[in-house]
């Protein structure tokens, strides 16, 4: 399921004094099963444009096409649920939307709007949660007793029990510690290699970008700035400085090393890429060096 | 959705309204609600309006804004005035009769009025919050109830609960609107089917937020105490009111409103 938007604008609020316009002239494309990559600083429109890839909020002009359904200003409320199930959203602390007696039930409450039967979404549930990396024992907890980083996974877990065949996060690691980080961001590569999903991350983390997506989209007051492939998006340091973002830490590092007269075609972004382009750059002879030594 | 409410907002801005001391804006404000009851003839009602809308023009706020205010209301008020007129017995010339609903002049005469009752409290009012900041309000409700103390009334405390209220408002609203969307995104339709299912849809909606929020208060209350919070008793002020010439200015010009209501008076 691709995404398109042409030409849209937004603006909140519209004919009243609070007026303001986020979104202007947006004309984008989300590749079916893409991992997609939303950057930009605060306040550049990213969470306005994530809203509209569900239709919570519909264009004040231009068209979204979401797979076959297009979604105009004049696109009526009724009958969204069969869009919204295809497209899960893990909102910004997806642990605030937990309100269920217990885990198992909270899962299931997503499949149980779509009309999926009691039984069939509590065993969905189950099988959720051990998706997202936790123990079969909480199914049966309270979800207000589990610590902060359990109670993001099964929000998570909430929003995967629907099936969506898009997936869209909103900083899905922001105040997790660095192994919940980990653990979250390999779970959704995981996910979208096993099951085709459709990726789409909103994220200040240059690093995440770097390491997961393939197509990176830039923002910059309500407007899109740039488009295209990690690669073409940071090999422009100045460029990315303008718009108020940053480097993923390894291409900051190569661009280090870049001064001092290291060369680096492409500019690497992984640490595997600089690892492998830093030991063909060695000369042999420390190799052979290195080696003599330790006989 | 809840945006639009325009009732209850500030606007900032440089006015002498927006400049003048909170307890003379708040205690003239209910000042003027209770001499609009004087007024009793058109000639009345023209004064009021003459001083609400100069009152309107001083602050440099946009018409539009008021008239917004007015708009959430407009059924409640139609609804009064429709009474009044439907049900106020004969008086004056009597236009229509069919059993207990009597059209008559009177009737008429008495809807009038209190739609522009209506109008001129909310105009009042919406200036009042349109140009004073939620705090500065919240203690000018402290510097009034502070002759309540005599008879240990928690001044202090009531005032404290208050500004944080306020402070909140907005947060929670924005609260609500993202839980809203994060359930909608899981499938619920806020606002449709029966009265029933509108209510179950609603739990997914107030637990969390009940759940926030106390949260949200362990947090501020942790974070107050560390900070010395330990009552209110013996605490010095940051912001700090000052009556000035304008706000006795102000007042004169109530003063003088009141005198000329009673001679228009009937």
């Amino acid at each position: 399921m691709a995404i398109d938007f042409k030409q849209v604008d937004f603006t909140y609020q519209p004919g009243t004094p609070f007026e303001t316009k986020a979104l202007t002239d947006i004309n984008l494309t989300i590749p079916d099963g893409s991992y997609t990559a939303l950057i930009g600083h605060t306040g550049s429109g990213k969470s306005t444009l994530l809203q509209h890839l569900n239709a919570l909020l519909k264009p004040t002009s231009g068209t979204v096409t979401i797979g076959e359904r297009v979604i105009t200003p004049a696109t009526s409320n009724k009958d969204l649920k069969s869009l919204r199930q295809q497209v899960g959203i893990v909102f910004q602390f997806p642990e605030n939307q937990l309100f269920e007696e217990t885990v198992v039930k909270d899962i299931a409450f997503g499949p149980q709007n779509f009309g999926v039967s009691e039984t069939e979404a509590l065993e969905t549930a189950e099988k959720m949660l051990t998706l997202v990396g936790l123990d079969k024992s909480l199914l049966d907890r309270s979800p207000f007793d589990l610590s902060g980083g359990q109670m993001r996974r099964v929000a998570i877990a909430g929003v995967l029990a629907m099936q969506p065949k898009i997936l869209v996060l909103d900083e899905p690691t922001a105040g997790l510690d660095p192994q919940g980080r980990l653990d979250m961001m390999e779970m959704f590569a995981r996910l979208r290699r096993e099951q085709g999903l459709t990726v789409v991350l909103v994220t200040h983390q240059m690093d995440d970008v770097a390491n997961y997506a393939d197509h990176v989209i830039v923002m910059d007051q309500g407007r899109v700035v740039k488009t295209g492939t990690p690669q073409e998006i940071f090999k422009d340091p100045q460029w990315l400085v303008e718009h108020q973002l940053g480097l993923p830490k390894t291409t900051a590092f190569a661009q280090q090393l870049m001064a001092k007269g290291l060369q680096f075609n492409p500019i690497p972004l992984t640490e595997d890429q600089l690892a492998a382009a830093l030991v063909a750059q060695l000369p042999a002879t420390v190799f052979g060096g290195a080696e003599s030594h330790d006989e | 959705m809840m945006n639009k409410l325009i009732f209850g907002r500030y606007i900032p801005g440089k006015s002498v309204i927006h400049h003048m001391d909170p307890r003379a804006k708040l205690l003239l404000s209910f000042y003027f609600i209770g001499i609009i009851f004087i007024a009793n003839n058109w000639q009345t009602y023209v004064a009021l309006f003459v001083f609400t809308l100069l009152a309107i023009k001083l602050s440099g706020v946009k018409w539009s804004f008021f008239i917004n205010g007015v708009k959430p209301l407009i059924w409640l008020i139609l609804f009064t005035v429709i009474l009044q007129v439907l049900f106020s017995g004969s008086g004056g010339h009597v236009y229509f009769k069919w059993g207990i609903i009597t059209i008559s002049q009177l009737g008429l005469v008495n809807g009038i009025y209190i739609f522009c009752r209506f109008v001129l409290i909310i105009f009042m009012s919406t200036l009042l919050t349109l140009t004073t900041p939620p705090l500065e309000l919240s203690d000018a409700i402290e510097y009034i109830l502070m002759p309540l103390k005599v008879v240990h009334f928690p001044v202090y405390e009531v005032a404290l609960m208050l500004s944080i209220a306020l402070r909140f408002v907005p947060t929670l609203m924005d609260e609500t609107e993202k839980i809203m969307n994060a359930q909608r995104a899981r499938g619920v339709d806020f606002g449709e089917g029966n009265i029933f299912q509108q209510m179950r849809a609603i739990v997914p909606l107030l637990i969390p937020l009940f759940v926030s929020s106390f949260n949200r208060a362990e947090d501020l209350a942790t974070a107050m105490e560390a900070r010395g919070y330990q009552g209110g008793e013996g605490r010095s002020k940051f912001r700090i009111l000052k009556w000035q010439a304008r706000d006795s200015w102000a007042t004169v010009s109530f003063v003088a409103l009141t005198i000329i209501l009673v001679v228009l008076r009937a």
